[in-house]
C-alpha cells in the first residue's frame, strides 16, 4: 500500500467529456470465442518484407511463429490459434486508410494441442540483449498507440533514463482496457516494469492514472510493494494521456516539440505493453492476444475483451450482440482520437485497444458548421496553448506561413478545440489539412533549395575548371616561350658559327607582326575624320 | 457504410451551439431590462421590442440579398441579441425611425458589409449606437428622469406617443433631465462631493437614483454569464477594475475638483452593461486571455478618460470601438508562448 504522490505540473486546459467507462467495466475480463478465421498482420510500417516460416496450406500451432522481421526494429508475429493458412497477401488494417499491410490468413481449428511457447526466462541471470531479444521474438510492440517495436525503444533509453512512466491515464472516453488489466492482472504489469527497471537502469517508476478509475487505482495500491514505485492519481481531463504532456505533468519537464522523452531521461509505457513484456519474459507466451473495450450502444454485452490478434471486427463485434438496426458506425479507438472504421472486415491488431460501436444517439454526428465567433474556447482548451481560432482564419486562407508562425506544427492533433467549438467548426481536421500542406511545401522548398545548391556548385565547378583551364593555358605558353627562348638562345649560339644564312622563323613572326601593327594604326589614325565631330550636327 | 461521408476524429462534441451562447445572453439581460423598465417605464419595452424586430428584419433582408438561407443564419440569434442590446442603449424616449435606423446601421453597415457574424471588426449594437448619437445628440440624450425623481413618468399613452413621434401632442421636457454623470460633470460647481450629493435628488446611495438599479440589474447578468462561464472573467474584471482605479485616483478626496467617487462611475452609465455584455462580444474583442486583460483595462481606462475630460456624459460606445480598433495590435503583441517552446 503506497500513498499517491501529487502531479509535478498542470496541464493546460484539456476537456472533461463524459467518460462513459462505466458500461464496459460491468463484467471482468471475457475471452470471446474462437473466430472461424484470424487474419494476423506480419509486415510492420516502414520495415522491410518479414522472412515468412509458413506458406498457404501449412498448418500452424497456437503460438506458432508465423513470420520473422528482417529490420533492426521488426518483431516476429505468431499464429494466435491453430489452423491452416489460407492466404497470405495485402489486407486493409483499421488504422490506416492508404492501402493495407501482408497478412497471414488462418481458418482455425479447435485444437487441444497447448500454446506453443518460448522457454521461459529468469531476469535475474539474463543480461539485457538476451531480454531485449527476446521481446523481439514474442513479438512485442507498443499496446498503447503507435505500435513501436518496444525493444527498439527500451534499447534506446538503456543507461539514459532515470524515470520509467506507467502511462494508465486512459483519458479517452469508452476505453477501459487499461483499467480492467490493471483490476485483474497488476502483478504481471508490474513485472513488466521491474523488468524495464532492471533493463533500462531506470531508478523509479511513476504510474500515472486518472481519478475516474478508483478500481484500478485500489488495485494498484494494494499491489505495490516496491519503494521505486509511485503512483500518481491526476483528475479525470483529457488528453493527459499523451506522452509529452503526461511527462510534464508528472516529472515537471516540459518536453520541447519533436524531441523523445527519452532525451529528458524519461521512457513512456503503457500497462499493456508491460503485461505482454511480463508474459513474455517469465512465461514465454508470445503476444497472440490483448485486452480490448468493445462497447457502445450499439452492443448489447459491451465490456473487456481478451482478443485473438487478427480477429476480425465484424466477428468480435458479433460476438457482443452487435444490434444492426441501431449501429450507425464503429470507430477504432474512442470518440476523440478513433478512426472510422470504413469495412468490419478489417482486423482487430496489436495497437487496437478499442473498438466502439456506436449509435447515431449516443455519438450524433456534428451539426453543420457555422462562422467562427472568435469565443476562445478553443484556445482556452488548447493543451499547446495555440491560438485555434488564429490558426482557423489561416489555415482556412492558406496562409500557411502565417500559420506556421502561429506554431500550426505544434498542434498534437488532440481534437479538444473541435470538441468545444460552439460553431460546430472542424478545426483539428483542417489543422490536420494544413500541416500536410505545410509539410509539402516544406518538401518542395527542400527539393528546390537542394536544386538550388546543386545549381550553384555546378557554377562553381565550371568557374573552378575555367580558372584552371585559364592556368594552365598560361603554365602551357610560359612553358613553350621559355623552351622557345632557349631554343632561340641555342640557334644564336649556333648563328655565331655560321653567321649570314637565311632569316630565322622568328625575325619572320616579327615582321609580320610589325606589318598587321602598322596597319591597324594606319585605319585608327583614319576612322575618326570619317566621322562627324560629337555635338555638333548640322540643324 | 461506405457510401457515407466519413470524418476524421474527434466523433464527439460538447454540443453547446452558437445559438446556445446567444440565448444565454440574451436570458442575461433579463434582470437589467427589469431595472431598465421599473425605472424609466413603457419607452423601455417598445425599445425592447421594436429595435430586435427591425434588427431581425434587417438581417433577413441582407441575407436575402447575399443569397444566404436566411432562417438558418436567422436561427442563430446573433441579429437578435444585437438589437437587444442596442434596444437597452436606446433613450426610453426614442422614436420608432431612431431604433429602425440604428438597427440598420449596426446590422447592416457593421455587421453584414463585412460579411456576417464572426467578420465584423466592430461591435454592430456600438457602431450603430455610435452612429446616432454623432448624428441624432439630442434624441439621443433625451433621458428621462427615473421613477422617484422627477414629477411621473410618463403614461402608457405619453410613452406611446413619444415611441411614435408625436413629440407636438407630449411635452417631452415635463419627463427629462440630466443624468448623474452628467450633474457630475456640468453641475459640481465650487461644492464638495458631499456637499453636492445631498442638494441632488438625482443622486441615489452609491450612483444615480435608478441607474444603480440598471446597472446591478446588468452586474447580476453578467455574474450569471461568468458563471455559464459564456464570458471570460478577464475583460469585465480589468475593465471595471480600470475604469474603478482611475476614478480613485482623480477622486481627488471627495473636493470641487472631483470627477466623482469610483462607485458613482461602476453604477453610473452603461458601466456594467458594457462591461459584461459590449466589451465581452467576442467577435471582436481580443483573442488570447492576455490580450483581453490588456483590451478591457483600455477600455475601462478610455471609459474614464471621456466621462471626465470630453464632452461627452458617457463614453463607452466610443471606448469599445477603439479597443476594436486597438485589438490587431494587441492580439500580435499578446500571442501565448505556445507549450514546449523556449522561454
Amino acid at each position: 500500500m503506497s500513498l499517491p504522490t501529487s502531479p509535478r505540473a498542470r496541464m493546460h486546459g484539456g476537456i472533461t467529456p463524459p467518460g462513459n467507462k462505466q458500461q464496459s467495466l460491468r463484467h471482468p475480463i471475457r475471452r470471446l470465442p474462437l473466430p472461424p478465421q484470424l487474419i494476423v498482420p506480419v509486415e510492420q510500417r516502414g520495415e522491410p518484407l518479414p522472412e515468412l516460416l509458413v506458406s498457404v496450406g501449412d498448418r500452424v500451432e497456437k503460438g506458432q511463429c508465423l513470420a520473422r522481421g528482417r529490420g533492426e526494429r521488426a518483431v516476429s508475429s505468431h499464429a494466435p490459434a491453430a489452423g491452416v493458412v489460407t492466404d497470405i497477401g495485402t489486407q486493409p488494417l483499421p488504422d490506416d486508410q492508404a492501402g493495407g499491410l501482408t497478412c497471414v490468413t488462418i481458418a482455425t481449428a479447435p485444437s487441444t494441442a497447448s500454446t506453443r511457447c518460448l522457454p521461459p526466462l529468469d531476469p535475474a541471470r539474463c543480461g539485457s540483449e538476451i531480454l531485449l531479444q527476446r521481446l523481439r521474438d514474442a513479438g512485442i510492440t507498443g499496446l498503447g498507440g503507435a505500435g513501436f517495436p518496444t525493444h527498439t525503444k527500451v534499447l534506446a533509453a538503456i543507461g539514459r533514463v532515470e524515470t520509467l512512466i506507467v502511462n494508465a491515464t486512459e483519458c479517452e472516453p469508452f476505453i477501459t482496457a487499461d483499467a480492467a488489466l490493471l483490476q485483474e492482472r497488476v502483478d504481471d504489469v508490474l513485472r513488466g516494469a521491474s523488468l524495464l527497471l532492471q533493463i533500462t537502469g531506470a531508478s523509479r517508476c511513476l504510474i500515472g492514472i486518472q481519478d475516474d478509475e478508483p478500481a484500478a487505482i485500489a488495485s494498484l495500491q494494494a499491489a505495490l510493494a516496491d519503494a521505486r514505485f509511485q503512483l500518481c492519481v491526476l483528475p479525470a481531463r483529457y488528453p493527459h494521456g499523451a506522452e509529452a504532456l503526461l511527462v510534464h505533468v508528472l516529472t515537471g519537464k516540459e518536453v520541447l516539440m519533436g524531441r523523445p522523452a527519452i532525451d529528458y531521461g524519461v521512457l513512456c509505457h503503457n500497462p499493456a505493453t508491460l503485461h505482454a513484456v511480463a508474459r513474455a519474459v517469465l512465461h514465454g507466451e508470445p503476444l497472440i492476444s490483448r485486452v480490448m473495450t468493445l462497447t457502445g450502444a450499439a452492443l448489447r454485452d459491451p465490456g473487456n475483451y481478451d482478443v485473438l490478434i487478427g480477429t476480425p471486427v465484424a466477428t468480435a463485434l458479433q460476438a457482443c450482440g452487435l444490434d444492426e438496426w441501431q449501429h450507425s458506425r464503429s470507430l477504432a479507438g474512442g470518440p476523440l482520437l478513433g478512426v472510422e472504421l470504413q469495412q468490419a472486415t478489417v482486423p482487430l491488431t496489436k495497437t487496437s485497444n478499442c473498438i466502439l460501436a456506436t449509435t447515431e444517439a449516443e455519438l450524433p454526428r456534428p451539426p453543420p458548421p457555422q462562422p467562427c465567433i472568435r469565443c476562445g474556447l478553443c484556445a482556452d482548451v488548447c493543451p499547446v496553448r495555440l491560438l485555434p481560432q488564429q490558426l482557423h482564419w489561416f489555415s482556412r486562407s492558406g496562409e500557411l506561413d502565417k500559420a506556421a508562425a502561429h506554431h500550426l506544427e505544434d498542434c498534437i492533433d488532440c481534437g479538444a478545440c473541435a470538441y468545444v467549438c460552439p460553431s460546430a467548426i472542424p478545426l483539428v481536421q483542417q489543422f490536420r489539412l494544413a500541416k500536410t500542406r505545410l509539410a509539402e511545401q516544406r518538401i518542395r522548398q527542400q527539393q528546390a533549395d537542394l536544386a538550388r545548391e546543386r545549381f550553384e556548385a555546378h557554377q562553381a565547378r565550371v568557374a573552378n575548371q575555367q580558372r584552371l583551364d585559364e592556368q594552365r593555358r598560361h603554365e602551357r605558353a610560359a612553358l613553350l616561350q621559355r623552351k622557345q627562348a632557349e631554343a632561340a638562345a641555342r640557334a644564336q649560339a649556333v648563328n655565331t658559327v655560321t653567321p649570314a644564312s637565311t632569316p630565322s622563323p622568328q625575325d619572320v613572326i616579327a615582321a609580320a607582326l610589325a606589318r598587321v601593327q602598322a596597319r591597324k594604326a594606319a585605319k585608327l589614325a583614319a576612322a575618326p575624320t570619317a566621322l562627324p565631330p560629337e555635338g555638333e550636327a548640322p540643324p | 457504410m461506405s457510401s457515407r461521408v466519413t470524418a476524421s476524429s474527434p466523433h464527439m462534441h460538447l454540443g453547446h451551439g452558437t445559438s446556445q451562447v446567444m440565448q444565454l445572453v440574451l436570458l442575461a439581460t433579463v434582470p437589467g431590462f427589469t431595472a431598465l423598465f421599473f425605472c424609466f417605464g413603457w419607452g423601455v419595452l417598445f425599445n425592447l421590442l421594436w429595435v430586435p424586430a427591425c434588427a431581425v428584419a434587417c438581417e433577413a433582408v441582407v441575407l436575402k440579398l447575399r443569397r444566404r438561407p436566411p432562417l438558418a443564419t436567422l436561427c442563430d440569434c446573433s441579429a437578435l441579441l444585437t438589437g437587444v442590446l442596442l434596444a437597452a442603449a436606446l433613450p426610453p424616449t426614442a422614436p420608432w425611425w431612431l431604433g429602425l435606423l440604428g438597427s440598420g446601421l449596426a446590422i447592416v453597415l457593421a455587421k453584414q458589409l463585412y460579411g456576417g457574424l464572426g467578420f465584423n471588426p466592430f461591435n454592430p449594437a456600438m457602431v450603430g449606437y455610435a452612429a446616432l448619437l454623432l448624428a441624432f445628440p439630442v434624441e439621443m440624450t433625451r433621458w428621462l428622469l427615473p421613477r422617484d425623481v422627477g414629477d411621473a413618468l410618463p403614461d402608457f399613452v405619453t410613452a406611446l406617443g413619444l415611441f411614435l413621434g408625436q413629440e407636438t401632442l407630449t411635452p417631452i421636457d415635463a419627463y427629462t433631465g440630466a443624468t448623474a454623470l452628467t450633474l457630475f460633470r456640468e453641475e459640481l460647481g465650487g461644492q464638495t462631493v458631499a456637499e453636492f450629493w445631498q442638494s441632488s435628488p438625482v443622486l441615489g446611495h452609491w450612483s444615480g437614483t435608478g441607474w444603480e438599479w440598471v446597472n446591478g440589474g446588468f452586474l447580476l447578468g453578467g455574474l450569471f454569464l461568468l458563471y455559464r462561464r459564456v464570458i471570460g472573467w478577464q475583460i469585465p474584471v480589468t475593465l471595471l477594475g480600470a475604469l474603478a482605479l482611475l476614478a480613485t485616483l482623480f477622486h481627488d478626496g471627495g473636493s470641487s475638483a472631483s470627477h466623482g467617487p469610483p462607485l458613482l462611475h461602476l453604477f453610473g452609465g452603461a458601466s456594467m452593461f458594457g462591461a459584461f455584455f459590449i466589451a465581452t462580444d467576442p467577435v471582436t474583442a481580443a483573442t488570447s486571455a492576455r490580450g483581453r486583460l490588456v483590451y478591457g483595462a483600455l477600455i475601462g481606462s478610455v471609459i474614464f478618460c471621456l466621462r471626465a475630460f470630453s464632452s461627452y456624459p458617457d463614453g463607452v460606445a466610443f471606448a469599445v470601438l477603439l479597443g476594436n480598433f486597438a485589438v490587431p495590435f494587441i492580439d500580435r503583441c499578446t500571442q501565448p508562448r505556445v507549450r514546449g517552446q523556449q522561454k
